[in-house]
């Protein structure tokens, strides 16, 4: 088992605009040791969020090498992405992101789906996740019929319902009030700490920053460790 | 997962789901109204081409006149024929032969038919018109015509004679119906066509059925006995067991014949036996229609050919060919329904297919961080795909459903509000008598036209065949699956990193 979950090397990620090439990442080295939790920060536009996709294999750089977990995804294909992602990476995110029309264990079971899990482990392993984010009683509900809070709970879940390896959110707390915050940062912190998962937190919050082990900032596409 | 996620789709997004099924309903109605509409008009072709030349014929041969050849329609009236009575005279004259233009095929002509290769069966009738004129004229018409030249008759009921004659004064106009020397007659006319009697699988006996008495059969040949078209039966106020008089000798009305086909009449008015016809009208021996079946439906063609070639005077027409020959307003709606119909539903089905197409686009669209979500957390982009596609093809569906209850609704309309169409089988020499017999009174446009048993009066029966029911299944999932793919190809493009993005 390789000891660090992430090494990039030289990463650079450009995007072609009608405007010109926006060098969103520009040679980016950095590694993370597995059962980290990191804190990305930084002004908007920065490429907090580039960085992000880049770690979740849900875009592969312009040049540079991205591996995740002892394996280099600048060259997999397509199919091997989404493998990696299904497998590994549990995403949550500042709108949630939930499916509307698919109640909270539904939305949660999406995750299972491409991992070939049988109805009725699938149906314990829901349960038990979302249990553990306190929402037992809430599994029947649309997303609509839920808070802010508890639809994020909903997200946590449906990331950690796969057993990944690492947990990446973008903004978690973006779109909530300062008590639900907390608690979703509790969550999340708990996670790191109970479980030993990697968790990579995008965020403007320096108090999340201060309990990190590794804070980056990224500003105009150049990461520094702080 | 994909039937639960489909079923939540479908059910929460109804406006869009009810929007496309909608469409492809209204587009499906249409093409199984038409559909169903041309199939009825079609059969209804058939059914009078059947009735005209009976169930087993493939292909039909007669003999065509020269039309407007005076000779054998006139009416020759001499002065000491009728009786005389205040100055006018009273005739009763009528023509027994072959009907329209035709002219008798011989009993060489048969053996040549019988000869030819190809022919599994035949059989033949003797067409024939009675026409009876029954009239009044003044005497000094008669008087005159008798001095002259013999003129025609004069052209309508009740018109003033116009007769140019002669160097001697014309002594003043009297007598005739009026008085003054009008003439006043009147025409009758009916189909007797003489037939093998023991034919019934080709020819007109085929597609008629017996609705009082009996056909005629073997045991007939020779003697008087007649069968009567049903409707020309009711019209005349006749029924089995009374008489009928033909060229002036009495039948014994043995039966009444019923044609097999709805709201279609059979071809001929009465009918008698073929030997007796040919008595009866100085054909001894002669025909004026042959009925030919093929011995196989590959043969017709070169039997056809065959037929064609051994009979240079003689009319030879395959069943196809017959087909063109119908017409009335039953030809004008089948081509109204081929042309505007089938255009009309080919261009609702597209457009009903575009708006599906484009609608479910728009919906991946609207899904884009659905669906870029998914991806994130592992789904590939075929499972999406098919997501797309089943949903659309599950619309598609529920809108082909509907499709076919609008066009059974459609179907009813038609039956309901379509009104009788007629059909005339003519244009053929001798196979038809679309007009009147030439030098008879009124014989192109007068009030005296004789209407023989070739028009057909046809009820469209539109029903939903299995067919019908196959193609706009067919359609809809055809629809379905043309906008789930265009949906399915968009939602297959978006990136994963669409989650990401801050659209809220
Ligand atoms: N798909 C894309 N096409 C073009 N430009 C892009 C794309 N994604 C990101 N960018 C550009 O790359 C740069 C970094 O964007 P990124 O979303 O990573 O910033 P961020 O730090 O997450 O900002 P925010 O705090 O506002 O979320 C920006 O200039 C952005 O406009
Ligand atoms: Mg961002």
């Amino acid at each position: 088992m390789a000891e660090s979950i992430y090494e990039l090397t030289q990463v650079s990620k450009s995007f072609r605009t009608r405007m010109g090439t926006v060098n969103a990442l520009d040679s980016v080295n950095v590694t993370i040791e597995r059962g980290s939790l990191v804190s990305i920060q930084g002004p908007t536009g920065g490429g907090k969020s580039t960085l992000l996709q880049l770690l979740g294999g849900l875009d592969q750089p312009s040049t540079g090498s991205v591996i995740i977990d002892g394996a280099e995804t600048s060259d997999m294909s397509e199919k091997s992405l989404a493998e990696l992602r299904a497998n590994k990476v549990g995403f949550i995110f500042q709108n949630f992101n939930l499916i509307p029309t698919l109640t909270a264990a539904e939305n949660v079971e999406t995750a299972l789906v491409p991992l070939g899990v049988a109805p009725a482990e699938r149906k314990s392993r829901v349960d038990a996740v979302l249990a553990e984010v306190g929402l037992s009683d809430r599994g029947h509900h649309l997303p609509s019929e839920l808070s802010g809070g508890q639809q994020q709970r909903v997200a946590i879940a449906r990331a950690l319902v796969k057993k990944p390896t690492v947990i990446l959110a973008d903004e978690p707390t973006g779109n909530l009030d300062e008590q639900t915050r907390d608690d979703i940062i509790g969550l999340l912190e708990g996670l790191h700490r109970d479980q030993g998962l990697t968790v990579v937190i995008v965020t403007h919050d320096s108090v999340i920053a201060q309990r990190a082990n590794v804070r980056l900032n990224i500003v105009a596409g150049r990461v520094s460790v702080a | 997962m994909l039937f639960t996620y489909l079923k939540r789709e479908l059910s929460k997004r109804r406006k869009q789901t009810s929007v496309v099924a909608a469409g492809l309903a209204v587009a499906i109605g249409l093409v199984v109204t038409v559909s169903a509409a041309s199939a009825s008009v079609e059969k209804a072709q058939g059914t009078v081409l059947q009735s005209m030349y009976g169930i087993g014929t493939d292909i039909s041969i007669s003999k065509p006149g020269t039309p407007g050849f005076g000779g054998p329609d006139r009416f020759e009236i001499g002065s000491d024929d009728g009786n005389s009575a205040d100055g006018s005279r009273n005739f009763s004259r009528t023509r027994f032969d072959i009907a329209g233009f035709a002219q008798a095929l011989t009993a060489e002509d048969l053996a040549t038919v019988a000869a030819t290769p190809g022919v599994g069966g035949y059989t033949s009738t003797l067409k024939l018109n009675s026409i009876t004129f029954n009239g009044e004229l003044p005497d000094f018409i008669i008087n005159q015509q008798n001095q002259g030249t013999q003129s025609q008759m004069p052209s309508g009921p009740g018109s003033q004679p116009n007769v140019s004659s002669t160097n001697q004064p014309a002594p003043a106009p009297s007598g005739g119906f009026d008085g003054r020397g009008g003439a006043a007659f009147d025409v009758t006319t009916f189909t007797v066509e003489g037939i093998d009697p023991s034919e019934s699988a080709i020819g007109p006996m085929s597609t008629v059925e017996v609705s009082d008495g009996r056909l005629l059969t073997t045991a007939d040949a020779g003697t008087y006995k007649a069968v009567l078209d049903s409707s020309y039966a009711t019209t005349n106020k006749k029924s089995v067991g009374g008489t009928i008089k033909i060229d002036g000798v009495k039948f014994e009305i043995v039966g009444i014949a019923l044609s097999t086909a709805t709201g279609s009449s059979t071809s001929s008015n009465v009918y008698i036996p073929l030997d007796v016809a040919q008595k009866l009208s100085d054909h001894d021996g002669e025909v004026s229609n042959v009925y030919v079946q093929a011995t196989s439906a590959d043969a017709v063609t070169d039997l056809d050919k065959a037929l064609t070639k051994a009979l240079p005077d003689a009319t030879v027409n395959s069943a196809s060919e017959l087909a063109s020959s119908v017409s009335g307003t039953l030809t004008s709606a089948s081509s109204l329904i081929q042309s505007l119909g089938k255009w009309l539903s080919t261009a609702v089905l597209i457009a009903a297919f575009l708006i599906a197409a484009l609608l479910t686009a728009s919906g991946v669209n609207r899904r884009t961080r659905e669906f870029g979500t998914l991806k994130a957390i592992g789904w590939r982009s075929g499972r999406i795909v098919r997501q797309v596609m089943a949903e659309s093809i599950v619309t598609s569906i529920i809108g082909g459903v509907l499709g076919i209850g609008v066009g059974l609704a459609g179907i009813a309309a038609v039956n309901h509000f379509a009104p009788t169409l007629t059909a005339s089988v003519g244009g053929l020499a001798g196979m038809g008598d679309a007009g009147g017999p030439p030098g008879m009174p009124g014989g192109g446009q007068g009030p005296g036209r004789p209407v023989f048993g070739n028009t057909f009066d046809v009820a469209l029966n539109a029903t939903l065949s299995p067919l019908v029911l196959f193609t706009a299944l067919a359609l809809s999932l055809l629809g379905g699956l043309i906008a789930g793919m265009y949906g399915g190809w968009r939602a297959s493009r978006l990136s994963p990193a669409e989650s990401l993005r801050s659209v809220a």
